[in-house]
């Protein structure tokens, strides 16, 4: 692929590694996602897929390479906003110094988010305790007024904004189905419900790249169907590009333009869905080398 | 009842095994005396009591196995098992009445006490301010805190020595010394909110007990055990004494009243009263502010804030500073209640009865935590005729609260939205 420098790609991954202690989790990977592009990252289990989306999401320091995401007219290295050591020539450059103690100080994960990427969870983590309009508002509070003397003292500028929070929460519970539920509690809701309030929440912090962990895991075939719609409606109508990792073959290839194989912590094949599905090295990972030479 | 007979059966098993329960426990206490080098053998004593037993549990099992005891039981431990619900859109209005009725009770109720009543409530208030103000922390944000009383000691020890060494009165006080526990939170906060949960408790209980030890110890500028004094308020240049210390005038003598050693206190009540309401007030609004719902959601699930563009540790670090400041503002009504601070009023058992306050008040809950401190500082004070048992009462009446009630005395209710009650 490519790089046209007008229209970069909305993320580049280069030379993507990752070791924990002497486990080398990720080797040098590297692809590229579209802007308005639906992209998997498949790949048998343990080959490092939720790895990888914690890396892009900041919530695993990459030991090597470099994470780009050119959301707005600047790029941003999602790896720098981590917060890095200290190296030996920072102190001869002041405003590289600079940079990194403060994103020593104030960066981390949520320096990914408020960049523009907005991920989902395996195992669902709502704030279940809290009602689902309440997990929304939550997810917007970048948007807010969050002045705490105006909070304090209710002024009209506040109220507003707390007004446009609510009916921006209604028109995504809207889109996702949920509108009934909105003040129910977020732990009451059966298991798909959750799934998507979870995506519904992710999209309120108004990212540019949403990355979705197996989020057909533990749906009926039904609620995968109405996953599918719901996420090319998220990318045709809401202008966000989406990143899923998942199992369930059929909701893959059906949903997805590109397709990032990975297989102990590498990438083995790239490509449409259908070039996928014929690659000798993705059958062989997925089936063995015998059954994928017998074909 | 569908089988009278096997309630029955069940009643009487019950009885039998506490009457044994009862004779072993009881048995060697009350049946064997000690007189002289002898043991004088006494056994109808706790036969007696054991049958006392017996009968009671008996008489128990058969009134919870009717209708009427059984659908007790039921909504007893149907309640006990939902934390939390959703109110409706609008409160009752009964309970909007509630607000300005209690208001107005406060304001008139110190006139008609007397001292000793007086200081009870003041001193309930003051639990009331500490509940309030670890419930941001220990409530709201979810971060447990064993040492909460170094800021109401960093409050207290505020008022007592800016008194004695920039010779600063009460109203100045009290925001720097509300400030400065707030900055204690800060500098005591940034390093340690990395962590969480149990670890974050050994620290904040280490800070306790350092904030008590240097107290007590550095006896040049605090005083040591000694303790130190501290200037009671004023209203307006007007003293509550006697004879004026401060270079002002007597409240009394400028409103040409009769002396009356009660001024003070109600004077130091409708202070705290005020301060409490207005509390309460802010924290309602905390909550429905982007600051509360963002501690309540770390609380929830801190890696869930970190995707959401929720920097944690400066969320959590302004609950912890919200929290010292209402600890420390408790702290300077305490020294001018009591005229005088020594360390010891600042122990870990402070900090415990604190924490107790939050969790019976039901974590995170403004109105439980008003009545649990209200019961929990006045109860004590109300069984003072039961002497040595009293301790025992507060202990058996906490372990039946936590029984009954373990997500705390009120059932939390989250605010509802709709788009229409918004306009």
């Amino acid at each position: 692929m490519s790089v046209d420098p007008i229209h970069p790609p909305l993320l580049s991954v280069q030379g993507l590694t990752m070791r924990f202690g002497g486990i080398v989790a990720l080797k040098e990977v590297s692809f590229d996602i579209r802007r308005g592009s639906i992209s998997a990252l498949i790949g048998p289990n343990g080959a490092g897929k939720t790895t990888v989306f914690n890396c892009l999401t900041g919530f695993y320091r990459a030991t090597e390479g470099a994470i780009a995401l050119h959301a707005g007219r600047r790029s941003v290295d999602l790896v720098r906003i981590l917060g890095e050591r200290f190296r030996p020539g920072d102190f001869a450059n002041p405003a590289l110094l600079a940079s990194r103690l403060y994103y020593k100080m104030f960066g981390g994960s949520h320096q990914v988010a408020r960049a523009g990427v907005a991920r989902t969870f395996q195992n669902i983590r709502l704030f279940r305790e809290m009602t689902v309009i309440e997990n929304l508002l939550v997810a917007q509070h970048m948007r807010i007024n969050r002045n705490p003397v105006s909070g304090l003292l209710r002024s009209a500028g506040f109220r507003a904004s707390e007004r446009e929070a609510v009916e921006r929460s209604y028109a995504w519970l809207k889109v996702f189905g949920l509108a009934a539920d909105a003040n129910r509690l977020a732990g009451e809701l059966s298991y798909g419900r959750q799934r998507r309030l979870e995506i519904a929440r992710a999209m309120c912090t108004g990212p540019r790249l949403i990355c979705l962990d197996e989020p057909a895991a533990g749906l009926n075939p039904q609620e995968t169907d109405e996953l599918r719609d719901l996420i090319r409606t998220l990318r045709d109508r809401h202008e966000v590009t989406v990143l899923l990792i998942e199992h369930d073959m059929g909701m893959v290839m059906g949903v997805s333009d590109h397709v990032v194989v990975l297989d102990h912590g590498e990438v083995i094949a790239e490509g449409t869905p259908h070039t996928v599905e014929n690659d000798p090295a993705v059958l062989t990972a997925y089936l063995g080398a015998d059954y994928a030479k017998g074909i | 009842m569908a089988k009278p007979a096997s309630a029955l059966t069940k009643s009487l098993l019950d009885a039998l095994f506490s009457g044994v329960l009862a004779l072993v426990v009881l048995g060697p206490i009350s049946g064997l005396v000690l007189n002289g080098y002898q043991v004088r053998n006494e056994m109808q004593r706790p036969l007696l009591l054991a049958a006392a037993v017996m009968v009671g549990r008996f008489l128990f099992s058969l009134a919870l196995a009717t209708e009427r005891g059984r659908s007790l039981l039921g909504a007893l431990s149907a309640r006990a098992q939902q934390g939390v619900t959703v109110a409706e859109a609008s409160p009752p209005r009964s309970l909007r009445l509630a607000t300005p009725l209690l208001l107005a009770a406060g304001l008139i109720l110190p006139f008609f006490l007397s001292k000793y009543f007086l200081t009870v409530l003041i001193l309930a208030m003051i639990y009331v301010l500490l509940g309030l103000g670890l419930n941001i922390v220990v409530g709201l944000a979810g971060l447990l805190d064993l040492g909460y009383v170094a800021f109401y000691a960093v409050g207290a020890y505020g008022l007592a020595l800016g008194s004695q060494y920039l010779h600063l009165g009460f109203w100045t006080a009290l925001p720097l010394a509300a400030l400065l526990a707030a900055a204690c939170g800060g500098l005591l906060g940034f390093p340690v909110l990395r962590m969480h949960g149990d670890y974050l408790a050994i620290v904040t209980l280490g800070f306790g007990e350092i904030i008590r030890l240097v107290l007590n110890n550095w006896l040049d500028f605090t005083g040591g055990p000694n303790g130190a004094s501290a200037p009671p308020p004023t209203l307006f240049g007007l003293e509550f004494s006697r004879a004026a210390k401060y270079g002002g005038t007597p409240f009394h003598e400028y409103f040409h009243l009769e002396y009356n050693p009660n001024y003070k206190f109600i004077f130091i009540f409708l202070i705290l009263f005020a301060v409490v309401s207005l509390m309460v007030l802010f924290v309602g609004r905390l909550k429905q502010m982007p600051m509360g719902r963002t501690w309540e959601a770390l609380r929830e699930d801190e890696i869930a804030c970190r995707s959401l563009g929720i920097n944690h540790v400066t969320v959590k670090l302004s609950a912890f500073m919200m929290g010292a400041m209402v600890g420390g503002v408790a702290g300077v009504f305490f020294a001018t209640y009591q005229g005088f601070i020594n360390p010891t009023s600042f122990s870990f058992f402070e900090s415990a009865l604190i924490l107790a306050i939050v969790v019976l008040g039901g974590l995170g809950s403004t109105v439980g935590i008003v009545l649990a401190a209200l019961v929990l500082t006045i109860l004590p004070e109300m069984l003072r005729d039961f002497a040595e048992y009293r301790v025992l009462i507060f202990g058996v009446a906490m372990v039946l609260m936590m029984i009954w009630r373990p997500r705390g005395l009120i059932r939390i209710k989250r605010r509802s939205f709709d788009l229409e009650g918004l306009r």
